[in-house]
């Protein structure tokens, strides 16, 4: 059956409210079980051993007396990882990422794994594996590996995007551009130019909960595996392919998870502990180290990235061209052209530009995380659009609005804008009372506009009615953040009964089809969408039992408030029937009742949001400290809008991070410095006031409930706006994040010696 | 990895005396664990120094304080008279990490982890405090500013261990303060910590004792520092010399938490807002 | 299992024996040999607070705290939180003010700010922040994390009064 996705605008009786979440007593039980949360019997533990060097040839990898050390079960290298990938080179790089084929990476690059009965044991069992090394030089900078002079990590990478293609190796995997206009033109026109230049240094998602999975490998081709990821499905095609395993035969459990941010839509030690589990055919537990976290998984992209843009003295933006470098680490991904896609995005500029670099480096393989590559762009974009303002003499919302993007807008990546909110958060901003809060000595305001797309995928759901009319949901796409809740609520919601009757589940991948990713802010709009759909499936089964109950046509039967009604004159005595009734004679009706979807969520709508920010800078010490600060952003559907701001807020809080503190600190010898929590300050509680939130909601045009994916975008205008506070508070432009106390007291000084 | 818990300070100095192996005490583990768990020691025997009934208390004395080894920073806060006499000791023992860590850590192993960066060592410095230390055969007292002689390295033997911290009693007139830089509100290791201790008399500087973290392989007491002050009524003139004697003072190194320049400047801000806390404590006018 | 030694302690009211090497940590120690894995470890080190329990009422990080050092003493875990059934005031105000995500870090939150609302059943939202600066939290930027401590203090003093 297809269902039409159009927004219908209604009255809503469940969706909206806030209700309990469904997993919440488990959680602050302790009783949800996480990735390291289960174990098995005969489990062994599993450890990695890994690459000091940021770059070397692997000579030789002893393994003969850590075999011989009594309890070690198993040991595997790159030779116990066949390559299956069949010229996939995408999945060939995930491999490699892995577990190191013949040569290191970046340190921390994974060279050869051991299963043992216990943790001592596999500690000494990783200190006797000898690994012979050649040390090779290395580059860590995104700017010094596009140098024609940097060290080339892959003999077989030619710059795509770039005519003539070049015939030397480099480190820049790809060129991408994007944009439309003329835009010398339009600098031509522009009374006012500004040239910035930024740069950005590397963050991790910072989940508190390290990779764990328990893998366990059967003789005949069954395995399974339990672990914390955003999607249980695709570590199933991933850890499919890598190991050789069918993919029904590999059933995937998603645990709880305890954070991802986008850190978990990819595997590291999974298909690890698989080939471990296979070799000792026993299960096998493996457990990141907070510090392996750090080295060795995916992390974001560092960037360098020059802005110029040009304005009338009336505020419209003539011209505006990015040229964006962003390190993937130690393989080619897509994070500049991602960059390109946002980085002009809120805003209708005629004549736009933009240019991105992809490069490699000696780092781990970079990972998607959250809005991937937008905080960069917009930090780069939101501070100039500031000193544009500035130069002209108009407020900084002014020349926002001046140059907004609204339905029709060209996006810098091609595609119409149908009705999106970026406007209406602008003037939700402007008219805010965080604007008229009065600022002390030393304090400044700044405000910020950011933009994620939000993608839809591939969903699959099943519905069951219970006997007792209770209904339990399956839904493929991981919870990451209590949408449970909603698709609970938007079960009860179409089928016109109580919240609490519906309990939401996320499946393993033998129960269900397909289910992508929870990645770009598509859990709500996707599962939900598939959740409206097996629900109004549900809802046509329920009236074809009500009709022969009653031994009338299914046409004279609708389904309000939860009951079957029969309509028409001649039905008119018979009284309603409500869930329960028809479910409980289900038995004799024709079996079970139950709805199910597959759909590839389309129409995923646009988020936009604007903060403000308000900081006070230690004028002595370069200290920043949030003094303020407001989210307001464009929901389209606020499901359950505790859920809603809580991802607001989370996501808000992650960009303050980036904005003030954290960094990954290479040595000149190429190795991480700060891999842990101490020394990689992500926001602690007393750092951080509450964060105020406006919800808004534009309905997304293609959702019935009119939803726009909420999770990614507010972490893509904090960098600017605490960047516009502190240029409001001190005069001084930061252009290098984050704007640690350090840089921030340089850029005084200089402002100092004038 | 073996483990004692000796009654008294004696039979952990002959536990230690008699070991040939690696010997480490424990007394919060706030260090020691984390070594243990990043690989960074093997230790063969560890003596836990918690069941030595002297090394819990806290005793108010005529002299001043005796801090067992093992009293854990919470209990100092709890202290009303240590609080009162010594609020600089007090106010830098509780920056160690969070609740959860001051529910452990105690003043001897911040003072024997001997990190330069310690946050209750510059405090305890400028406080006059002095270790009590056991050996198998001997007992001695050592000005806290002694203790450590290097990152990582004390004076200790490889018998000895700390059994109490004392501080005097303060004279009248008398205040303390301790200040960090730390990039975020908590839980970093200091950038630059300063502690100072002033005794006033006729609203003047009678003496001063200011002490440095984390600009130097130990921590330092900095008398050209204290001379800068003393005398004065803590004026601009003389709070400009003491951050200069403190900058002065500095021989820091470029790492993951600072650079030379960033300390150096540092020090000679937080010394000027310190000397202004203990001024007022000391019952100075601002 | 190298050196192993047999620990009698007091777990949420509960006698409890296991066996340990002597280099594990009590985090490990509750999770791998008592069973209770509400004790999460996020660093291992002292850095995040996810493995908070409470030693003779005292909060710590268990993960830096010996296995062995539990003898004879009274360890609290989340576990302990709810009696018969019924929730704790912070689980529930947890719950209904949203102040969970992925609730990694909640049990160690839950813990921290039970050891808070005893010392100081009345405290500011400054004292609150400083008080769990120790938990790191990566979903909630914190603020409904403080707004449930609020409430459920107000709630704690008022059930007192009654």
């Amino acid at each position: 059956m297809t269902h039409d996705n159009s927004y219908v605008e209604k009255d809503y009786k469940v969706v909206g409210s806030r209700v309990k979440r469904p997993d919440g007593v488990d959680k602050v039980t302790g009783k949800a079980r996480y990735g390291a949360d289960v174990s098995a019997p005969g489990g062994l533990v599993g450890r990695v051993l890994r690459s000091p060097h940021p770059h070397a040839q692997i000579l030789k990898i002893n393994t003969a007396k850590a075999e011989k050390l009594p309890g070690v079960k198993a040991i595997i290298t790159s030779a116990d990882l066949p390559d299956l990938t069949d010229g996939d080179q995408g999945m060939a790089h995930i491999l490699e990422n892995c577990m190191a084929r013949g040569r290191a990476l970046y340190d921390g690059h994974a060279v050869a794994a051991v299963a043992a009965v216990d943790e001592q044991t596999a500690a000494k069992a990783l200190k006797l594996i000898d690994v012979k090394y050649k040390k090779l030089p290395h580059v860590t900078d995104v700017d010094e590996a596009m140098q024609p002079d940097a060290p080339v990590l892959h003999e077989n990478m030619f710059t795509r995007g770039v005519e003539p293609a070049p015939t030397k190796p480099s480190n820049i995997s790809a060129r991408t551009q994007m944009g439309y206009g003329d835009v010398d033109a339009g600098f031509a026109e522009a009374d006012v130019i500004v040239e910035r230049s930024y740069k950005t240094e590397q963050t991790h998602q910072g989940y508190i909960e390290p990779h764990a999975c328990l893998a366990s490998v059967n003789p005949d081709g069954t395995a399974e595996l339990w672990v914390t990821t955003q999607g249980h499905f695709t570590f199933r095609n991933v850890c499919s392919k890598l190991l050789g395993l069918e993919i029904a035969k590999l059933k995937v459990t998603s645990s709880e998870i305890g954070g991802g941010f986008g850190g978990k839509t990819h595997v590291w030690a999974e298909p690890v502990a698989l080939a471990l589990s296979r070799k000792a055919n026993r299960p096998v537990k493996l457990v990141m180290s907070r510090d392996e976290v750090f080295r060795a998984s995916g992390p974001t992209s560092s960037t360098s990235i020059d802005i110029k843009m040009g304005a009338r003295k009336d505020g419209t933006i003539t011209a505006a061209v990015a040229e964006m470098r962003y390190q993937g680490g130690a393989f080619p991904g897509t994070w500049a052209m991602l960059g390109c896609m946002t980085a002009f995005a809120c805003y209708s500029i005629k004549n736009n530009r933009s240019i991105g670099w992809d490069v490699v480096v000696n780092r781990p393989k970079v990972a998607a995380y959250r809005a991937p590559s937008a905080p960069m762009a917009a930090f780069a974009v939101e501070s100039t659009i500031d000193v544009i303002a500035k130069e002209i003499g108009m407020s900084a919302i002014d020349v926002r609005l001046k140059n907004v993007a609204r339905e029709g807008t060209q996006a810098p990546y091609g595609p119409t804008y149908g009705p999106i909110g970026i406007e209406n958060t602008l003037e939700a901003v402007k008219s805010h009372p965080h604007m008229r809060a009065k600022l002390k000595k030393n304090q400044g305001r700044g405000v910020a506009c950011g933009f994620w797309f939000n993608i839809g995928g591939q969903t699959c759901v099943d519905l069951n009615i219970g006997i007792d009319g209770t209904v339990n949901l399956n839904v493929g796409t991981v919870d990451v953040g209590g949408a449970r809740s909603s698709m609970a609520m938007i079960a009860a919601e179409e089928l016109g009964i109580a919240y609490d009757d519906v309990k939401a589940n996320i499946g393993d991948t033998a129960s269900l089809g397909h289910n992508d990713t929870t990645e770009g802010s598509r859990g709500t709009f996707s599962s939900g969408m598939a959740t409206i759909f097996a629900a109004r499936d549900a809802i046509g089964v329920l009236k074809q039992r009500a009709a022969t109950m009653w031994g009338i046509p299914l046409d004279d039967v609708e389904w309000q408030g939860g009951e079957a009604i029969a309509t028409g004159d001649m039905h008119s005595n018979l009284p309603a029937l409500t869930l329960k009734e028809i479910a409980a004679k289900s038995g004799r009706t024709g079996g079970p009742i139950a709805g199910h979807n597959e759909v590839v969520a389309d129409g995923a709508g646009m988020g936009f949001a604007s903060h403000i920010c308000d900081v006070e800078v230690d004028p002595e010490t370069g200290r920043s400290q949030i003094v303020r600060y407001t989210v307001v952003q464009d929901a389209g559907k606020a499901i359950h809008p505790d859920y809603v701001e809580g991802q607001f807020q989370g996501a808000a809080a992650q960009g303050i991070g980036w904005a003030l503190n954290e960094e990954y600190i290479y040595g000149d010898d190429g190795r991480l410095q700060n891999a842990g929590f101490l020394d990689y300050r992500i926001p602690v509680c007393s750092d951080m006031p509450f964060i105020d939130t406006k919800i808004l909601e534009v309905p997304n045009p293609n959702h019935p409930y009119g939803i726009r994916g909420v999770g990614e975008t507010s972490i893509v205008p904090p960098l600017g706006a605490v960047g516009n506070a502190i240029a409001d508070a001190t005069g001084v432009r930061m252009t290098h994040a984050p704007m640690s106390p350090p840089r921030v007291l340089s850029a005084l000084d200089a402002r100092d010696a004038g | 990895m073996r483990y004692e818990k000796p009654a008294s300070a004696k039979e952990a100095a002959g536990l230690l005396a008699k070991e040939k192996g690696a010997a480490f005490l424990l007394a919060g583990g706030t260090d020691l664990l984390v070594k243990l768990k990043m690989g960074m020691v093997e230790p063969d025997l560890v003596v836990d120094i918690k069941h030595i009934a002297k090394a819990n208390e806290i005793q108010t004395t005529a002299k001043g304080f005796n801090i067992g080894a093992a009293v854990p920073g919470a209990r100092l806060t709890d202290h009303k008279a240590l609080k009162k006499a010594w609020p600089g000791v007090v106010e830098a023992a509780n920056l160690i990490g969070s609740d959860q860590i001051q529910g452990r850590c105690t003043l001897a192993g911040n003072l024997c982890n001997a990190s330069p960066a310690a946050d209750s060592v510059p405090a305890m410095i400028a406080a006059g405090a002095k270790a009590v230390i056991v050996g198998a055969k001997k007992r001695r007292t050592v000005p806290v500013e002694k203790v450590a002689i290097g990152p990582g390295q004390t004076c200790l033997g490889s018998d000895e261990l700390i059994e109490s911290i004392t501080l005097p009693k303060p004279g009248p007139r008398t205040g303390d303060a301790y200040l960090r830089f730390i990039p975020r509100t908590e839980m970093d290791i200091a950038v630059v910590g300063v502690a100072v201790c002033v005794t006033l008399e006729r609203g003047r500087v009678k003496s001063a004792r200011v002490a440095l973290g984390a600009v130097a392989p130990t921590a330092v007491l900095v008398p050209a520092a204290a001379r800068a002050i003393v005398g004065t009524s803590l004026d601009d003139e003389a709070l400009e010399k003491l951050s200069r004697a403190c900058s002065a003072a500095c021989n820091p190194i470029d790492d993951k938490r600072g650079t030379v320049e960033y300390r150096t400047r540092l020090a000679g801000v937080l010394a000027k807002r310190a000397a202004k806390i203990a001024f007022l404590r000391a019952g100075g006018n601002s | 299992m190298s050196n192993a030694t047999l620990v009698s302690t007091v777990v949420n009211g509960d006698a409890v024996q296991f066996a340990c090497p002597t280099d594990e940590s009590l985090m490990t120690a509750l999770r791998d040999r008592v069973g209770l894995t509400g004790v999460k470890e996020g660093c291992g080190t002292g850095d995040c607070g996810a493995c908070s329990v409470t030693l003779d009422d005292q909060l710590v990080c268990s993960c830096l705290v010996l296995g062995v050092e539990a003898e004879g003493r009274n360890v609290g875990t989340v576990e302990g939180l709810a009696q018969d059934g019924q929730l704790h005031p912070l689980q529930e105000k947890f719950i209904e003010h949203a102040a969970l995500q992925c609730g990694i870090c909640t049990p160690g939150f839950l813990v921290a700010a039970k050891a808070l609302l005893e010392r100081n059943p009345n405290p500011d939202e400054t004292e609150i922040r400083y008080a769990l600066a120790g938990n790191l939290c990566r979903c909630t930027g914190y603020d409904k994390i403080v707004r449930a401590v609020q409430a459920a203090a107000k709630d704690m003093r008022k059930a007192k009064r009654r």
